[in-house]
């Protein structure tokens, strides 16, 4: 009854993957946030550090794994994948084991904070478990390497029949397909025709077919075109981190990815070891991810409240991060964000 | 590495012309009108490539021409066949003939309308390999793999490409773009490549950068690069992104070579349909691409002319189609470069001859 009710959603428990670089830091400022406006969540922070399973390999802790399917919600900060061979990405593992299939990254133009671009709204949906990540490469023979894209028809419709049912749900009016099916025939050629067969039941959503390449072009000379994207994963990585360049960098952008073992909210920035531990990075992307799952896990008022204050100490711009011109630590930033709430 | 112009009888050349669909048509005879005004010494073997072809008749006539011509200039192919026997052309093409490079240099015309100024960016991308290899094939129903090859011949080729372009030009740096964090293999080999040619090029700065990462600081900070050097997507995505902060797909060209060959076309590679035949097109691109053949040619008197006259109407006269906010036509912009030609300082009958 509603006493029970009352009392699950008081301490709803939630994973929390603080991450590696500037991730402990900007969690630490998101932690602190939702402490001041008493946010009724109990944070189960977890390390996902790879270990040796008992089958030999390398994998994310199982006691990570069994926080995420228990709790079926986590924020996670950026992880590190080092460049070079025997390194399987670990954002990419934790995507497979709980089948993130998409990835929703909005992107819109802050208002009081003045960038390029300030008619930037644009959402874009990422193929999150195949194509260009495959991870299957090999060198053929000496100096003729091969990489594979796998694409199927399962991932692609699924992924497109979130699109449309996200643009049904936010009240957007277009979907469009990003693509290169004119060189990837079959590949490109079986997502576009995912995206197409799903749009026939959506009728009341406006549906258009771009290539990647014009989507590039048109999007830097007028956003404004652009509403919900929806792609395979590797444009989805190149054209979301763009979208975020036009509205002021990294540091602004939420992304949740979602799938049917649970949903994990986090950053689009990577760890950026050029300002990890010296209080410099921007806790913003990682905060309005946290709003994104507060949305998810249907605490509104709770979102609207922080998201509000933060959008209000940014348009202030008395302590703005670095990456946003100003000269603020991370925790000056923080503290401001905190004393709205308080 | 560019071939060296063949001599041809009279001093005059013969280059094949490939229109291509949509705009395409309208461009290349801006091209004609231009050359045919200001005595250019070149002949056009002009050859149409029908869209809705199943074979690949006239693309094979098409090639044979390059071949014996050693130059051309060409608008966007449209491939219409939606069978997977028939790849892309303008990929078959690039293959085909080994052109193995293709070169953007954009540079702000003052005046255009644009979210950045003063951008001077270089971009050699990997034309003939990567995720353009179009070997496919479905698994079982419903499960498709895609083959993007990276080789170390064809990396170490460009990169050396890069380098050598990079210093004849007065260039300080050098950007990989990559994504080797995810391939590992294919991009780590590319990445690795270009680092250890590099190394034969004290002189020029080196970096890399992933394409991302690329993406975000082109649109936020494009003056911080200078060349940059990308597998054939990547370097798909950066000629886009690039061209569209510095007054989009109209303006400017793009050059592919090959040990052999040498193809010249506006940079974006765009067909254009929605705008074929209205006379609103920028022609810009294309004349830009006439250009840079007259240059690669040989014939520099000409080819400076033509560009100072390009220069006057897009940045004296702010002579601007639509795509550029403003209201003149294709034609206007055309008449412009004429009334230059003719004021000129160049006398044109001493050089046609
Ligand atoms: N939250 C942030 N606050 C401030 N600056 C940031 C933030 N996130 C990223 N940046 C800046 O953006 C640039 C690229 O960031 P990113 O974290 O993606 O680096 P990266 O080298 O790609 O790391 P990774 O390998 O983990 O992806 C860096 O120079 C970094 O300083
Ligand atoms: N010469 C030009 N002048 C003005 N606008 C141009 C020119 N070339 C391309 N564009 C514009 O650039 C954008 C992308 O071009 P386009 O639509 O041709 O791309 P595309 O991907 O090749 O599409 P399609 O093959 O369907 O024509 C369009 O808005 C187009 O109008
Ligand atoms: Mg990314
Ligand atoms: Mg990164």
């Amino acid at each position: 009854s509603g006493c029970v009710r009352n009392f699950a959603s008081q301490t709803k428990k939630v994973t929390l993957i603080p991450g590696d670089g500037i991730g402990p830091e900007i969690s630490a400022a998101v932690q602190k946030i939702f402490a001041t406006a008493q946010v009724p969540i109990e944070w189960e922070s977890v390390d996902v550090t790879p270990v040796r399973n008992p089958d030999g390999r390398f994998g994310i802790p199982q006691a990570a794994i069994d926080s995420v399917n228990r709790n079926k919600v986590g924020l996670k900060g950026p992880l590190m994948t080092p460049v070079g061979k025997g390194h399987r990405s670990l954002n990419l593992a934790l995507r497979k084991e709980f089948d993130l299939y998409a990835n929703v990254r909005p992107c819109r133009s802050l208002e009081g904070y003045k960038t390029l671009y300030d008619d930037v709204d644009v959402v874009t949906i990422r193929e999150n478990t195949e194509g260009e990540y495959s991870g299957i490469e090999h060198e053929i023979v000496d100096g003729v390497v091969q990489s594979i894209k796998l694409i199927t028809e399962e991932a692609s419709k699924r992924v497109a029949e979130y699109a449309f049912q996200y643009a049904k749900e936010n009240h957007r009016s277009k979907v469009t397909v990003v693509h290169k099916a004119n060189i990837m025939r079959m590949s490109d050629g079986l997502f576009l025709r995912c995206c197409r067969e799903t749009a026939d039941k959506f009728p009341e959503i406006k549906f258009e077919e771009r290539y990647l390449d014009t989507v590039c072009l048109n999007m830097v000379q007028d956003p404004r075109q652009y509403d919900v994207l929806v792609m395979p994963n590797l444009y989805g990585d190149i054209l979301s981190d763009m979208c975020a360049g036009l509205v002021g960098g990294l540091g602004l952008t939420p992304s949740g990815n979602i799938g049917l073992g649970g949903a994990l909210f986090e950053s689009v920035h990577g760890t950026a070891p050029d300002i990890a531990g010296k209080d410099l990075a921007n806790p913003t992307a990682l905060l309005l991810s946290a709003v994104m799952m507060l949305r998810h896990m249907e605490m509104n008022d709770k979102a609207d409240k922080i998201q509000k204050a933060c959008f209000e100490t940014i348009k202030e711009g008395k302590y703005l991060t670095g990456d946003l011109g100003g000269k603020a630590k991370c925790s000056e930033f923080t503290n401001a964000i905190c004393e709205k709430l308080a | 590495i560019a071939a060296i112009p063949k001599a041809q009888y009279g001093g005059r050349h013969t280059v094949t012309m490939l229109p291509g669909g949509g705009i395409g048509l309208e461009l290349s005879n801006y091209v004609r009108e231009i050359f045919r005004y200001a005595g250019v010494p070149v002949d056009f073997e002009v050859i149409d490539i029908d869209p809705n072809s199943e074979t690949n008749d006239d693309l094979d006539y098409a090639i044979t021409s390059i071949k014996r011509n050693g130059v051309a200039i060409k608008g966007n192919i449209e491939t219409k066949s939606e069978a997977t026997g028939i790849i892309s052309r303008n990929v078959a093409l690039r293959n085909e003939l080994d052109l193995f490079v293709n070169v953007l240099h954009c540079k702000s015309y003052p005046g255009v309308r644009s979210h950045h100024k003063d951008i001077d960016l270089i971009v050699v991308r990997q034309n003939t390999e990567g995720e353009y290899a179009m070997l496919e094939h479905e698994s079982v129903r419903g499960v498709v793999e895609s083959l993007k090859i990276i080789t170390v011949e064809a990396s170490e080729r460009l990169s050396r490409f890069a380098f050598e372009y990079a210093r004849k030009n007065g260039r300080k740096k050098v950007t990989t773009i990559h994504k080797a964090n995810i391939m590992k293999l294919s991009d780590g080999c590319f990445l690795e490549t270009s680092k250890r040619i590099a190394k034969e090029y004290p002189d020029i700065e080196h970096n890399n950068m992933i394409i991302d990462n690329t993406c975000m600081q082109l649109v936020a900070k494009p003056q911080q690069f200078d060349v940059l050097l990308t597998t054939n997507l990547y370097g798909s995505i950066c000629t886009n992104v690039i061209c569209g902060l510095v007054g989009g797909a109209g303006l400017y060209s793009g050059r592919n070579y090959g040990d052999h060959y040498a193809v010249f076309e506006p940079g974006t590679r765009n067909t254009g349909s929605s705008i074929a035949g209205k006379n609103i097109c920028n022609p810009f691109a294309m004349l830009n691409a006439s250009v840079d053949m007259l240059n690669h040619l040989g014939h520099t008197q000409h080819a400076n002319a033509i560009s100072t006259a390009i220069y006057e109407t897009i940045v004296k006269d702010k002579i601007h189609t639509a795509d550029l906010g403003g209201t003149a036509s294709s034609t206007d912009c055309i008449q412009n470069v004429l009334k230059h030609l003719a004021a000129g300082q160049v006398s044109w009958h001493g050089l046609a001859n």
